[in-house]
């Protein structure tokens, strides 16, 4: 009778329900970071002893030298966006599985005393002020659990773009 | 005993956003019986295979496995490879090493992804480093809407040449058979009035999700030469990879410098000096239009901060000097472990002459590169002589 192919419609299909849960180790480096967060509040990095670039997220080898970093530096909780949107399209949170609610502000944050940037939130959905150059400060909670939620979002600050 | 190399024969399914009619092994089954009835080679020909794909676009691990059957690998040689967006790019340079090493003299690639069977979004979060990327990420359109903040920032670049782009690759698009958009009639006022998903990106700015699969035949030189007589050769290859997070540079996203090592090696081994003269035509992978214009500069096609003139010229069109993905490119087509092979492929039936109503004349030399992850990068120079 032959194989028929199908022609517009859909074949049956099969629906898998069972949730994938992962828990992941953060390391060393992260929970030295973090410890740094929740007891103090207070934001850190690490110097490359070859290319003296200061790291945030923290870790262990520089990239480009390829050296060992063992030397922790405090960092500002102020900084300048050197990556900025609104994000209006809906995208679940991986925290909760629910879509996080839109609009909301988003930037790649280079803190003081840092060479590189972090993700986080920006507080303000008007796409006119959220912009790459305007200086920032970290809205750090009062109580810590000791990861990236401590600090709420930044807050745009007054004063001249960088 | 190491070998010039030659692809001989491509095959590709029509890429559509939703192919529920068939599942992954028969999509990928479509494509390598087209890039085989293109060669006009049995399967028991070829020496080896090597397939790539995106985990867990699909929900599954191991579509070797699941898949072999549709591609051939049974008792052969034959290796999956997963680089993420480039997959397609890192599985033909791969696939480039095995027969240029002289072992092996006939070689089968494919690329291939489903997205309609998987959940998209949750596969791109999976991506995201869990401690400090994940919990605040926004998928493809926050990376690209960073990326472009920081380009608009550098460049001056405007939401009219961005919409330029847009309109460039549909209406490419538009005559390319195997592209997943065809639209002949978009304006540039369409773009710049249709959504915004995150400034300054619109939803007309990004490519599509695609159902898709391709293939291609990879010869030594004696093989390629008794098998075709429109051969295009892979003059050079070259990879690079970058820093684990999206702000270790503070211009990262725009100034891409894997993809500027990437090509600057290929550039250097096949003595191309100055790209914008010496390319006849390029097949970039630009998830959104921002990407295109900034890959203008980091290819060195223009300065620092031209990439929006080089469109406002019409450079990069079908009649400009150096045409840009006369297939539509990602904007029109994206089944992504498919999509970095699909510019290797399409750039080859360019320099073959064998791209029909897409075709640009006379190519001589092409350039292909790949871009996964805001990260990591593949070029490629094709070339209608082996030397």
């Amino acid at each position: 009778m032959g194989i028929k192919p199908i022609a517009g419609e859909e074949s049956i299909r099969v629906p898998f329900l069972m949730k994938m849960e992962f828990e992941y180790a953060v390391g060393v480096y992260a929970t030295h970071f973090f410890q740094e967060l929740k007891d103090h509040g207070r934001l850190t990095g690490v110097r490359c002893p070859g290319c003296r670039r200061v790291y945030i997220p923290p870790r262990p080898v520089c990239g480009i030298c390829f050296e060992p970093m063992t030397e922790w530096v405090p960092l500002s909780d102020e900084g300048v966006l050197v990556g900025a949107t609104v994000i209006r399209l809906p995208f679940v949170d991986p925290m909760t599985g629910k879509q996080r609610p839109v609009p909301y502000g988003m930037g790649i944050i280079r803190l003081d005393g840092a060479a590189t940037g972090i993700f986080h939130f920006v507080d303000e959905t008007d796409e006119t002020k959220v912009r790459v150059g305007r200086r920032v400060k970290a809205n750090i909670r009062t109580e810590r659990q000791g990861n990236l939620q401590d600090i709420i979002n930044f807050r745009l600050m007054d004063g001249p773009h960088e | 005993m190491s070998q010039k190399v030659a692809i001989v024969a491509t095959g590709q399914t029509k890429h559509t956003s939703k192919r529920k009619d068939v599942n992954v092994r028969e999509l990928i089954n479509e494509a390598v019986s087209r890039c085989l009835a293109d060669a006009d080679l049995r399967m028991d020909q070829v020496d080896a295979v090597l397939i790539g794909n995106m985990e867990p676009f699909e929900g599954f691990m191991f579509p070797e496995l699941w898949s072999i059957e549709g591609w051939g690998g049974y008792l052969k040689p034959s290796v999956k490879i997963n680089t993420g967006g480039t997959v397609g790019a890192a599985t033909t340079a791969a696939a480039y090493y095995y027969v240029a090493s002289g072992i092996y003299d006939t070689v089968l690639t494919v690329g291939f992804e489903k997205q309609s069977d998987g959940n998209s979004q949750a596969a791109m979060t999976a991506i995201g480093e869990p401690m400090w990327e994940r919990s605040v990420m926004a998928g493809a359109i926050g990376n690209w809407s960073m990326m472009a903040s920081t380009y608009i920032a550098e460049s001056g670049a405007t939401m009219e040449q961005a919409a330029k782009i847009a309109v460039k690759a549909r209406h490419n698009g538009a005559r390319n058979p195997f592209a997943h958009l065809h639209m002949p009639d978009l304006t540039v006022d369409d773009v710049m009035k249709s959504d915004l998903l995150a400034w300054p990106v619109r939803r007309l700015d990004m490519c599509p999700t695609s159902d898709g699969a391709v293939s291609m035949l990879l010869c030594g030189e004696s093989v390629a030469k008794r098998r075709s007589s429109r051969l295009a050769w892979i003059r050079a290859t070259a990879t690079a990879h970058e820093q684990q997070y999206m702000g270790d540079s503070p211009k990262r996203l725009a100034v891409m410098r894997a993809q500027i090592a990437a090509s600057q090696r290929v550039y250097k081994m096949a003595g191309i000096k100055n790209p914008l003269k010496e390319l006849d035509v390029a097949e970039i992978y630009e998830p959104a239009t921002w990407a295109e214009l900034a890959m203008y500069e980091n290819l060195g096609f223009c300065e620092r901060g031209q990439g929006g003139k080089l469109i406002d010229a019409g450079v990069t069109t079908m009649e400009g000097e150096l045409p840009v993905n006369p297939s539509g490119g990602v904007l029109c087509t994206n089944p992504i472990g498919a999509t970095a092979m699909i510019r290797v492929a399409e750039a080859a039936l360019q320099v073959m002459g064998k791209a029909g109503a897409h075709q640009v004349s006379n190519v001589r030399t092409a350039l292909v590169c790949s871009y996964g992850g805001n990260a990591w990068s593949d070029a490629f120079i094709l070339s209608d002589s082996p030397s």
